[in-house]
């Protein structure tokens, strides 16, 4: 008797916990504000101006797209530009997303990674990789550094954070035209970089991100809107970049606002 | 058969030479190496896991160094009397990111000393996981003012600077955020300045890696960390020091050791060897200063030099008969209509039969790179070293005439090189870029004397100052 009695009360417990457990599933939406703290803060005004250093701090960033990269030895320039130029979602050379924005990409499978693993394996080169669909968000975001950490926007948001590709996109609005600057990038790891649609650096290499490690040609800033937009591609490390633009004499360029879309 | 046996030998042989000409020698496999500490007259390193590589001389290193607690990238420092090691691994959390640093005295490094006992160690503390920085790769310094002074981290995140107090090595300040993506941090401090010299790039990919030395400067130990373009270490910035070299990939865990006044050495790491199957091994290199940064030294290159007096700007030479060249002054005409042929070079053969066939002393002349003044200088790591180098012969090209100290304190070159001490030359890059020029031992004294010039035109040996150009020499490739 008292045996049956501590059976049943066993079932009516691990019956209340599946239901708590379903209930915190379906309230699992992430607090992005808490998740990411730190390091990002959600945008909650209209525009931004770059910081004193002339750093880009507010950036739209698509949540990671699985791009499995078991190490830094991968990023040749062919394979950052091949790599970066796949295809993942419709207009993704133009598109200006709204926060909250959702798009559908097919990506290859990798296993989940959390702190507490180690960096992803290579996948055994006979093993054909597998794809999967998976519906991605954009965020709009203001860094709270002058770098933009794309693996904790990444472990923040419980997403894949090793060999991963992130799309950024941010608005340059300027009150009269801009010549003759260049675009300054720090990049960890290799990335694609546009400006008003035209691409102006490709990085590759097994690179660590340092203030304007390279600069793009001059380009105008034309009065109105210009779209910078980059695609950061990591392997088993950190990822993360800085952008800024500077003008013929290294000063960082700071005369203009910058806004989401 | 026989053509491929000698071709065999003949690539051993070659193989051999170009390990040991620009190598040490023996087993010098290490990863991430410990900075290069002396002690009773024996040099250790520690690496990742557990051991190290001990060396009588410098030059000629084999494992067996202990170091208990295993984990990864240690460091060495000595204070006092005592030797404080540090090296860092997980603290049990499960976490990847969650690793401390942790200390252990020792009265001496040599395990066969009846003194060798490891204290218990002591957690200096690290990282948590989840912040960025991760508690590894431990570096020591002690300041000009007798400031104990630990630096960690790698490239999740931040290196960080912490002091510890010189007595127990407990912490007794906030971790301080330095730089940011790099690992395998030291410090080290020169001429009113705070360097901080780490990483940037990949480890633990062979002959793949991608690991280079950089290196910050600060007025303050805390930083901020500043390279030569005005870029802080903590937005990325750092002046290379170190890539990598011909034959060798990926310099890192950067250590300097301070010969003397004026002689300092670099110790590191390349990831990979190739003419030792990619495996990473244990360098050290001269250490200069340039402009107030520092400048990692090339290894030893065999060949046919001038030795050329910083004092005068002279060549050492045979003190034979200055033998004209053929040919002469054409006039002062500027008449371009001449025919203009290419004169040949001296050579030795127009010369050296005019030479004694004994000894012949030297002097030092104009250079005018005659034969009398070619100097072929040849490492002959089977007859030892020291740190950073093979002993050198140094023969007349051509010739096996040998330059040789004496037991009157002078030099000498004798016909033939025998291999004896006094014609064994240890050749180190001054921190200034020239050149001490040693004899491994001058007969019938125990002083270490260097080549010297005691005059404009002669040459002698006498005691090392580091602060005259008479003790200094400049190799000029012919």
């Amino acid at each position: 008797m008292k045996r049956s009695f501590r059976i049943l009360l066993l079932l009516a417990l691990m019956a209340v916990t599946a239901v708590q457990v379903q209930a915190q599933k379906k309230n699992s939406k992430i607090d992005v504000a808490e998740a990411l703290k730190g390091y990002f803060k959600p945008v909650t005004t209209p525009s931004a101006t770059p910081d004193a250093e002339g750093f880009i701090r507010r950036w739209m960033i698509l949540e990671p797209i699985s791009k499995p990269n078991p190490t830094n030895r991968v990023f040749t320039d062919s394979y950052t530009r091949e790599n970066l130029s796949v295809e993942y979602f419709p207009d993704q050379l133009t598109v200006l997303p709204k926060d909250g924005d959702k798009v559908k990409v097919t990506m290859e499978y990798q296993p989940p990674v959390n702190l507490s693993s180690n960096r992803p394996a290579a996948r055994p080169q006979q093993d054909q990789p597998k794809f999967v669909k998976a519906t991605l968000t954009w965020h709009a975001l203001d860094s709270d550094h002058f770098f933009v950490k794309l693996f904790r926007f990444a472990t923040g948001l419980d997403k894949d954070r090793y060999g991963v590709i992130f799309w950024t996109v941010t608005v340059i609005n300027c009150e009269e035209d801009i010549e003759n600057v260049r675009l300054a990038v720090g990049s960890n790891k290799a990335a694609r970089w546009w400006v008003n649609g035209e691409e102006v650096l490709l990085l590759a290499g097994d690179r660590h991100m340092g203030v304007d490690s390279a600069v793009s040609d001059r380009v105008t800033l034309k009065k109105g809107k210009n779209i910078l937009r980059g695609v950061t591609m990591n392997g088993p490390g950190m990822s993360e970049f800085c952008a800024r633009f500077i003008d013929d004499t290294g000063k960082p360029v700071t005369g203009y606002t910058i806004t989401c879309n | 058969m026989k053509k491929t046996a000698l071709s065999g030998l003949t690539a051993l042989t070659a193989l051999f030479l170009s390990i040991v000409a620009s190598a040490q020698i023996g087993s010098p496999y290490i990863h991430d190496p410990s900075t290069v500490v002396e002690c009773d007259g024996k040099y250790y390193t520690f690496g990742t896991g557990s051991g190290g590589l001990i060396s009588e001389d410098g030059w000629n290193w084999h494992s067996g160094g202990v170091r208990p607690g295993g984990g990864v990238a240690p460091d060495a420092i000595k204070i006092g009397d005592r030797y404080l090691v540090v090296y860092s691994t997980g603290n049990g959390s499960g976490l990847r990111y969650s690793s401390h640093v942790y200390a252990m005295w020792n009265k001496t490094l040599d395990p066969e000393s009846p003194d060798f006992e490891y204290s218990e160690p002591m957690d200096l503390g690290g990282s948590n996981g989840y912040e960025d920085c991760d508690g590894i790769d431990p570096g020591l310094m002690m300041g000009p003012d007798g400031r104990l002074w630990l630096v960690y981290g790698t490239y999740f995140g931040y290196l960080r600077i912490r002091e510890l107090d010189p007595k127990t090595a407990q912490p007794i300040s906030e971790p301080v955020d330095v730089a940011l993506s790099c690992e395998a941090g030291e410090m080290t401090y020169n001429d009113g300045w705070y360097y901080l010299l780490a990483t940037h790039g990949t480890c633990c990919s062979g002959v793949n890696s991608t690991y280079e030395i950089i290196v910050g400067r600060s007025k303050s130990p805390t930083g901020p960390y500043v390279d030569n373009v005005g870029r802080d270490m903590i937005h990325g910035g750092g002046k290379l020091v170190l890539a990598s070299e011909p034959r060798r990939i990926g310099a890192g865990h950067f250590g300097r050791f301070i010969v003397g006044k004026g002689i300092e050495k670099m110790s590191f790491h390349f990831e990979g060897d190739l003419d030792r199957s990619g495996r990473s091994v244990l360098a050290i290199r001269p250490l200069m200063w340039k402009d107030g940064w520092p400048v990692a030294g090339e290894p030893f290159e065999n060949g046919e030099y001038s030795l050329v007096s910083e004092r005068r700007g002279y060549a050492l030479e045979l003190a034979v008969n200055n033998v004209p060249m053929a040919g002469g002054m054409r006039g002062f005409n500027r008449n371009g209509d001449d025919n203009v042929v290419a004169l040949e070079d001296q050579k030795l053969e127009d010369v050296i039969g005019t030479w004694p066939e004994g000894e012949i002393s030297l002097r030092i002349g104009p250079e005018l790179f005659r034969p009398h003044q070619a100097w072929e200088i040849t490492e002959v790591p089977e007859l030892g070293g020291f740190i950073g180098g093979a002993y050198c012969k140094i023969t007349i090209a051509g010739t096996g005439r040998a330059l040789a100290a004496t037991a009157g304190k002078e030099i000498v070159t004798v016909p033939e090189f025998t291999g004896a001490p006094e014609q064994l030359w240890r050749i180190d890059r001054l921190t200034d870029g020239t050149y001490r020029i040693m004899p491994k031992s001058v007969p019938g004294t125990d002083e270490e004397l260097v080549l010297v010039s005691v005059a404009d035109s002669t040459p002698s040996l006498g005691v090392f100052n580091p602060d005259s150009d008479n003790s200094k020499w400049n190799l000029l490739k012919h």
